[in-house]
């Protein structure tokens, strides 16, 4: 931080995408228009699992305004749909997947058809008329039955296993050597990432280019799968990510949708549009979580902590999509949590079942892993009888530890875990928060102490030599400043929500003497910019902004020797002072960024020997290491004992995530990551019947919280920086979401302790608390 | 949303609209609001030719009493229901339709028509004796009790248009209202309405209770009633009839409550309201 003069970086600053989007004045695909385009409109299969006996699509095809239909039978694609995570020396059983199902259905919203026609509402109209004849098969849908033969989703694989990966070493000593072992049996329901904006696709193959407009989080994957499955080369394809109505990773994915519309363009000649509904995107935008886990935790009388192991079975739906295996595997990484121990181990199995794909949902399997850990210690502590806050403090990595290995050979960066704790105790008194309240409530009072590994880079253990990821995670920037000294920023993340365009701006602004608003930050357009890595794994700041700051830095150091040349000072004299750059000791001598680009644009004798004309650089960057955010959260809710129903009553948090850019983006990111955890614990949950129907095809079904079923957050911050980059910053996107669902569920467990319920799954919904209640009671649920 | 083709046509006359409507055929249908019915055409679920919107119908909307019963207009919105409290129950059954948005729009005509069981105002209109004005070939009252046939299914026939909901003045009567949802804007996954009058010793004079979600059509809660009517009003009681409160119900089990669960949430929730009602009585 040592050239950012802290006039913008650190400060509360609005949003400066927000006017238009406000307006209605934003750019989603369905606001974009393309001469001649034609609609597509897809025929899904209503069954979970089927082989097709037929598809009769004649009477769509004639009906008016119909210009085509295709099925799988007709596709020419080079390659299935990808899977991007081949891990070395790991067997992975992955279906073959097409944007259309060949010869059989394996999920209810498998796409059979697609009816391509000049009208929207006539291709929906169309797709109505097309005759698919199913055959039936029966419906995997329980993963752990699954795995022990019956019936499979995908014949020719021979079985349901998808792979097995393990990370940590041996448990078994650790755990048997230890005073205490307690097990429990979690399952990790399965959810929605439910943007605002479902997703929509516009594809224009013409005179051998392709353009691709996507609601996508990662437009340059995109484009170099659009090249691989394609047969093109990159140089030709250009995806467009406009403005982009969130994701919550449900957009880290290159769908069957976006490569199907490109591949019609091509074949029609004709652009084609795509805009998903909501019935769509909750059957067939990639759901998250869905675990069962087996967990073991071992500790000694003392409380000192000994040993984990976490055997999880992951249910990965019917196809192995972007990172689908991979997702799990994220938690194994921060199975240590902020503690000491002896040994810590993830088991993972996946396995297949008739039911949407999993992958990425914000916090992709850290929110698992944090569950896993915050709600068995404090079953330990309850186990123990030592206060769950002293036994988590009697096991923190302390500060003075960090960078800390943890058993499963990852380091993290920094924390301070008693800082954050103490500081969310500054805020209330716990014990005053819990026992039964004058009406009868049952309060109860839970907590998550976190950390998580994001910032996702470096690609020497990300890459395909380490954990298998076959792309290079490192992120790009480049910073332009015009002649006049204004500035194009362009990164290669891709925002689509997060106010990263502000933050971006701050960082830039500091360094180079100069307003925010005069900053404009590109992205999300291949056709712009260096290669880039896309938005998700709270990777934006930490590995992008990085990447912009360094950029940014390389223009200040030849804006300063620009400086120092026509001021006859010396470079390392030049500092940013008061929207100049200025001589140290001489603040009237001094030159704007515009007067420097001037000369940088009109160089004639003006600049140093040697130095070459312009003001642009270009950083690429691969970190070091991840970073790893932390903090302390705690939920207080109050139980209706007659009905059930769980209020979450207040929400503390402390969260650190270094030095904040912006503290009110910052919030915005807690907050919303909170109310994703705590609808997960509370309200949301896909669900499939016993056939592998899907019950939760709607917001009806589909229980979003809303502002009123929560109460105002408190939330606080400490900031310990991080040694991993120059900014000192770690990632927030996912942090709420990590930290709060172990949180709400250990206040429902804590509030019901007092009734002889000592432990819970999630989602904690009315009937399911009242059921346990009348198990308790001896009454019949 | 893309649903089916239909025309669309917005009468400025009752007769217009009526004419409309037969002219329609059976697949013509009414909008009174379309908070029920435009979710329906969304999923394709319903796909009417003809909607003959009521919007522009003169007549059709405002409060009114006069002997002893008050008349709402077909298209009053919810929102107006909700803030009259001289409605007493309906008032406060209609204040937790949905969300703000929803209660600016949809109207209380709408929503009797389209007799979703566990929509808020019909067992209110059962609870209460009322009844609806329809017109068609002749104008007609039909009683609550003989309105709500089946799972969205009422006596209102092809080519009628409800004109006004009729409820009696709830003078001395006190109201409670206990609806049970995950989230405010959900419908009820159970909700008991309850009325009260008392006689001047304090005693129940007069008992009504109404049950939404309990089955698939809106229900009374007999037996509830006849253990309080003439009775005391005490917690003792209240909890002793409210415990009946699941009797002769038929509750659908959906993803969040199972039949058993409604029958539970239908006991405490009648209680509640009953208490509520007892208070204001």
């Amino acid at each position: 931080m040592t050239d950012a003069n802290g006039l913008h970086v650190g400060r509360r600053m609005r949003r400066k995408e927000d006017p238009p989007l406000l307006q209605g004045k934003g750019n989603y695909v369905e606001d974009i228009t393309v001469p001649g385009v034609l609609w597509a409109a897809f025929v899904r299969s209503p069954e979970a699992h089927a082989r097709i006996a037929s598809i009769d699509a004649s009477a769509a095809r004639e009906r008016p305004g119909v210009e085509a239909v295709f099925t799988g039978a007709e596709l020419d694609l080079e390659a299935p749909l990808p899977l991007a995570w081949v891990p070395p020396g790991v067997e992975v059983n992955a279906p073959a997947h097409w944007p259309l199902a060949k010869e059989a259905v394996k999920h209810v919203g498998d796409p059979v058809a697609v009816v391509i026609g000049t009208d929207r509402y006539a291709v929906v109209d169309a797709a109505e008329d097309v005759i698919v004849e199913y055959d039936p098969l029966p419906a995997v849908v329980d993963p752990e039955a699954a795995l022990d033969g019956g019936d499979l989703v995908h014949d020719d694989l021979g079985t349901n296993k998808v792979h097995e990966w393990s990370l940590g070493g041996d448990v078994e000593s650790a755990l048997a050597s230890s005073d205490v072992v307690i097990e429990r049996r979690f399952v990790n329901h399965r959810t929605a990432g439910a943007p605002i904006e479902c997703r929509g696709v516009i594809a224009d193959y013409r005179a051998g280019e392709l353009t691709v407009w996507s609601a996508t989080q990662v437009p340059h994957f995109l484009k170099l799968f659009l090249a691989l499955q394609l047969g093109m080369t990159e140089d030709r394809v250009r995806v467009i990510a406009p403005d982009v109505g969130g994701g919550f990773g449900s957009k880290l994915q290159v769908y069957g949708e976006e490569i199907l519309l490109a591949w019609v363009s091509r074949k029609l000649g004709r652009p084609v549009k795509w805009i998903e509904t909501r019935s769509e995107n909750m059957a067939t935008a990639h759901h998250g979580r869905d675990q069962v886990a087996y967990v073991k935790m071992g500790a000694n009388r003392d409380g000192t902590f000994t040993a984990l192991h976490v055997k999880i079975i992951a249910d990965f739906g019917a196809y192995m999509m972007l990172l689908t295996p991979l997702i799990p595997s994220l938690g194994a990484f921060v199975m240590a949590g902020c503690y000491r121990w002896q040994a810590v181990r993830t088991d993972i199995t996946g396995v297949m079942t008739n039911k949407m794909a999993t992958d990425a949902i914000r916090g992709a399997g850290r929110p698992e892993a944090t569950h896993y850990i915050e709600v068995m210690v404090e079953q330990m502590a309850a186990e123990l009888g030592i206060d769950r806050l002293e036994l988590r403090r009697r096991n923190f990595i302390p500060p003075e530890d960090f960078p800390a290995e943890t058993p499963v050979g990852i380091v993290y960066d920094s924390g301070d875990y008693p800082g954050s704790l103490a500081k969310l105790l500054e805020r209330f008194d716990p014990e005053a928060e819990r026992g039964r309240t004058a009406d009868g409530k049952l309060r109860g009072v839970g907590f998550s102490t976190w950390t998580e590994i994001c910032g996702l880079a470096p690609s020497r253990v990300t890459g395909p030599s380490g954990l298998g990821v076959q792309a290079g995670l490192m992120e790009s920037a480049l910073v332009r400043v015009h002649s006049t000294g204004s500035i194009t920023v362009y990164t290669g993340t891709s925002p689509h929500g997060q106010g990263l365009e502000t933050s971006f701006a701050q960082i830039v602004a500091d360094r180079l003497a100069c307003d925010p608003q005069q900053i404009d930050v590109l992205h999300g357009d291949t056709s712009q910019g260096p290669w880039g890595l896309d938005t998700y794994g709270s990777r934006s700041l930490a590995v992008g902004g990085e990447a912009i700051a360094r950029a940014t830095a390389k223009v200040a150091d030849k804006v300063r020797a620009i400086v120092a040349h026509k001021l006859e000072a010396a470079a390392d004299d030049i500092e940013v002072r008061e929207g100049k750059f200025s001589v140290k000791g001489s603040p009237d001598k001094g030159m704007t960024l515009a007067e420097v680009a001037g000369l940088a644009y009109i160089p004639e004798d003006n600049l140093p020997a040697g130095m070459e004309p312009g003001l642009e650089e270009t950083s690429f960057y691969d970190p070091e290491n991840f970073v790893f955010p932390f903090g302390a959260h705690a939920a207080v809710v109050e139980i209706d004992p007659e009905t059930g129903k769980v209020d979450l009553v207040r929400y503390l948090a402390v969260d650190d995530c270094g030095p904040a850019i912006n503290p009110s983006l910052i919030e915005g990111q807690i907050h919303g990551g909170i109310v994703h955890a705590v609808g997960q614990a509370l309200f949301e949950q896909v669900a499939y019947d016993e056939d592998g129907q899907l019950a939760t095809g709607s917001f009806v079904s589909y229980a979003l919280p809303s502002a009123a079923e929560l109460p105002m957050f408190e939330t606080d911050r400490t900031e310990t920086p991080s040694p991993v980059n120059s900014l000192g910053v770690k990632g927030v996107g996912e942090a709420g979401t990590i930290a709060a669902s172990a949180a709400v569920t250990n206040a429902v467990i804590d509030a019901l302790r007092p009734e002889g319920i000592a432990f819970m799954n999630m989602p904690l919904t009315p009937m399911r608390v009242w059921e346990a209640l009348q198990e308790k009671r001896g009454a019949p649920a | 949303m893309i649903p089916a083709e239909f025309d669309y046509v917005a009468p400025e006359s009752l007769d217009a609209a009526l004419a409309a409507l037969r002219e329609g055929g059976e697949d013509a249908k009414v909008l009174a609001g379309g908070h029920s019915l435009v979710p329906l055409m969304k999923l394709r679920l319903a796909a009417p030719t003809l909607l003959v919107d009521l919007r522009r119908v003169p007549g059709l909307t405002g409060i009114q009493r006069a002997n002893g019963t008050v008349r709402i207009g077909a298209m009053t919105r919810h929102h107006a229901v909700a803030t009259a409290p001289e409605l007493g129950l309906a008032a406060k059954a209609a204040a937790t339709i949905a969300d703000q948005q929803v209660r600016n729009r949809g109207t209380i005509g709408g929503t009797i028509a389209h007799g979703d069981p566990a929509s808020d105002l019909p067992a209110v209109l059962l609870a209460l004796e009322g009844s609806v004005m329809v017109r068609g070939e002749r104008e007609r009252e039909i009683a609550a009790t003989d309105l709500f046939q089946d799972y969205l299914t009422t006596a209102i026939a092809d080519g009628e248009i409800v004109t006004e909901v009729r409820l009696p003045a709830g003078d001395g009567w006190g109201a409670g209202y206990a609806k049970f949802n995950r989230r405010v804007e959900d419908w009820a996954m159970v909700a008991v309405c309850a009325s009260v009058r008392r006689a001047a010793d304090g005693s129940c004079a007069d008992v009504r209770v109404g049950l939404t979600n309990m089955s698939g059509v809106p229900l009374r809660a007999n037996a509830v009633e006849q253990a309080l009517r003439g009775g005391g009003l005490d917690a003792q009681a209240i909890a002793a009839a409210a415990g009946l409160a699941a009797e002769g119900t038929d509750p659908p089990e959906d993803l969040n409550a199972s039949s058993d669960y409604k029958r539970h949430l239908a006991r405490v929730l009648c209680r509640r309201a009953l208490e509520e009602a007892a208070a204001a009585a």
